[in-house]
């Protein structure tokens, strides 16, 4: 654990992207700082969440922190140890601590594996427990999450895009990490399922321990899970503050016009917001 | 004045498997001026609905195989695809999801919004001009005669939808269908696009049809909500009354499960969940389609065995459930 008791500690991370321009013979033009310059901590067992709109940043943050990709500059410092300056075997054992649930469970599933080889997958790749014992986690695994064991033996596409996040969380959980990184793990569900994995996270959280950090552009789906929130725009964060803080006080301008754009369920505060919003629209262009 | 009458409209998918009943007696009106919002989850019909409506579904495997489509006093399901082609872009203009996708990539803009005049009005090219420019600047987009040479790929998702906002307002239409037209925006780009067609409705008189998933933007623009589930209307109401007392469970349930941005219970632990997942609909449950993951369905009252019918409970005000929240007894525990 760090000084201050984090769990993660983000200190001035950057990431670049070179940007190639020129036909046949490709130069680098210049660079892309989709993160630039990002602080944050998160404290274990609680949940920091990251929003903001497509371009801000926050998906490639959330990969720099797990090293799936390399930041340009900056310091990762996960359990006391720095990220950043592990050697490949150290970064591998740190993995087990770490993992990531994606967006689309559409996608981030291979379709030639069936969900028990998906689950048991990592415990494989890190050599946990003897073929049968692994067998009997994963089965426990899918029951955690609220998944049929006796399904295991099937293919992702045989299940609706709910069932197909469950078994992704079961995956992210096999080993037993501290921190889940979330990357906008309800974007491509219903409403109605959207709340079942919402409160499925929820509930690992409060028996395992875990240490989430939820990336999402939904202000509404972050609200509600996170302790603290982080606004960011442009690679950069404009705002940190608890979860109430940051949404009844909002002190950053964009901000404001960020939380006003959000259509709520209630046709009277509606036209009420989009009084606000006319206000505010100046801040969106200038920001 | 209503411009749209959908009577018990029926689009079956005629597949291997068997029938799908995508679309299952809907009725709706839409008036001059006035937007409609239909609201649903994926698979509940709405897309398939708006489709038929523009006679673009698929034939086969879809065929509309009940209902009436009356627009301007016209049938339309008994137009042929000719006769419908005068109809699409001139009186009925719609709006998709995606503006990546329903862009073509390797035309200019100008291209793209020119063809749709000279189409239905034989503009010649000039005119066409002089009009597309005309319709840039009216979805403000900033230097609108430079911005027509342009190619897609140069616009941002939000200038996109707002050429295909322009090309839709081409020719006046009557009524235009937005099928989820801000799904794959930023918020606040999302916010800027509700509030173009706001306006745009109003000044043109044009009746609305919003198709979304989010009850949000259906209570920021719809003056009218139908809420679709299995291919069916469960309810239907003026939008500050559905909002303000929804009768039927799944609406309520719906509103129940969104993660709230403010108000009280916004700290609350957990979201409430609908249990289970909509049903198959080659197959759908004989009587109420709700049933299976309804809290107040029952085996006494034939929830399971008969289909409620869509009735008024208050005047405006459908609803197809025997357990609509305002005629609710408390059961006793």
């Amino acid at each position: 654990m760090s000084e201050n008791g984090a769990l993660l500690q983000v200190r001035d991370l950057r990431k670049e992207f070179p940007v190639k321009s020129g036909f046949l013979i490709e130069r680098v033009s210049h660079t892309v700082n989709a993160v630039d310059g990002v602080s944050f901590d998160i404290a274990e067992g609680k949940t920091l969440g990251l929003v903001g709109e497509s371009g801000s940043g926050k998906s490639t943050t959330g990969y720099c922190i797990l090293q799936l990709i390399k930041p340009t500059a900056g310091s990762i410092r996960f359990k006391g140890e720095e990220l950043t300056e592990l050697g490949r075997e150290e970064l591998r054992r740190m993995r087990r601590e770490m993992q990531i649930v994606f967006q689309d469970p559409y996608s981030s599933l291979d379709p030639r594996m069936t969900v028990g080889d998906i689950v048991s997958e990592p415990l494989e790749v890190h050599g946990v427990g003897t073929r049968r014992n692994r067998r009997g986690r994963v089965r426990e695994l899918l029951d955690v999450v609220g998944f049929n064991p006796d399904y295991s033996n099937r293919y992702p596409h045989e299940f609706s895009g709910g069932q197909r996040q469950r078994v992704g969380v079961a995956r992210a959980l096999a080993l037993n990490p501290s921190l889940i990184v979330c990357d906008e793990p309800v974007s491509a569900l219903d409403v109605s399922i959207q709340a079942q994995i919402l409160n499925l996270l929820k509930d690992l959280q409060r028996d395992f321990g875990l240490t989430y950090l939820l990336i999402s552009h939904d202000l509404a789906v972050v609200r509600g899970m996170s302790d603290h929130i982080a606004v960011m725009k442009d690679g950069k964060i404009l705002e940190t503050g608890t979860a109430d803080d940051v949404y009844e006080r909002p002190k950053h301008e964009y901000t404001r016009a960020l939380l006003t754009a959000v259509p709520v369920p209630d046709p009277r505060r509606m036209k009420e917001r989009r009084v606000e919003r006319r206000k505010l629209q100046h801040v969106i262009a200038e920001t | 004045m209503a411009i749209l009458e959908v009577k018990d409209l029926r689009t079956h998918f005629f597949t291997r498997e068997g029938v799908v009943k995508a679309v299952d007696g809907i009725s709706f009106t839409v008036e001059a001026g006035k937007t409609l919002g239909i609201v649903g989850e994926s698979g509940c019909g709405k897309s398939v609905t708006a489709l038929s409506l523009m006679g673009l579904i698929p034939k086969p495997p879809a065929r509309i195989v009940e209902g009436s489509v009356n627009f301007l006093g016209r049938d339309l399901t008994t137009f042929s695809e000719r006769q419908l082609e005068d109809v699409r872009g001139r009186e009925m203009a719609m709006i998709f999801q995606d503006p990546m996708t329903s862009l073509n990539p390797t035309l200019r803009i100008k291209t793209q919004i020119t063809e749709v005049l000279d189409r239905h009005y034989g503009y010649s090219k000039d005119d066409a001009v002089r009009r597309a420019v005309e319709l840039l600047e009216e979805v403000q987009i900033p230097r609108a005669a430079e911005r027509l040479r342009d190619y897609p790929h140069r616009f941002s998702g939000g200038m996109r939808q707002r050429v295909m906002i322009a090309i839709a307002l081409a020719c006046s239409p009557k009524l235009l269908i937005a099928d989820e037209p801000t799904t794959a925006l930023d918020v606040t780009v999302q916010a800027e696009i509700l509030d173009l067609l706001e306006e745009l409705r109003r000044e043109h008189e044009m009746g609305m049809m919003i198709i979304t998933h989010d009850m949000g933007v259906v209570a920021e623009t719809a003056d009218e909500v139908a809420v679709m589930y299995a291919g069916q209307i469960v309810e239907q109401a003026e939008t500050q009354e559905l909002f303000d007392r929804p009768e039927h469970p799944y609406t309520e349930a719906l509103l129940g499960a969104l993660p709230q941005l403010e108000g009280e219970n916004v700290r609350e632990g957990r979201l409430r969940s609908i249990p289970g997942r909509p049903p198959d609909l080659i197959a759908p449950p004989p009587g109420c389609r709700f049933a299976p993951r309804c809290p107040h369905a029952n085996l006494q009252d034939g929830c399971v065995d008969q289909l409620p019918e869509l009735r008024p409970i208050r005047p405006g005000h459908l609803v197809r459930s025997r357990h609509p929240a305002g005629e609710r007894q408390m059961v006793p525990a």
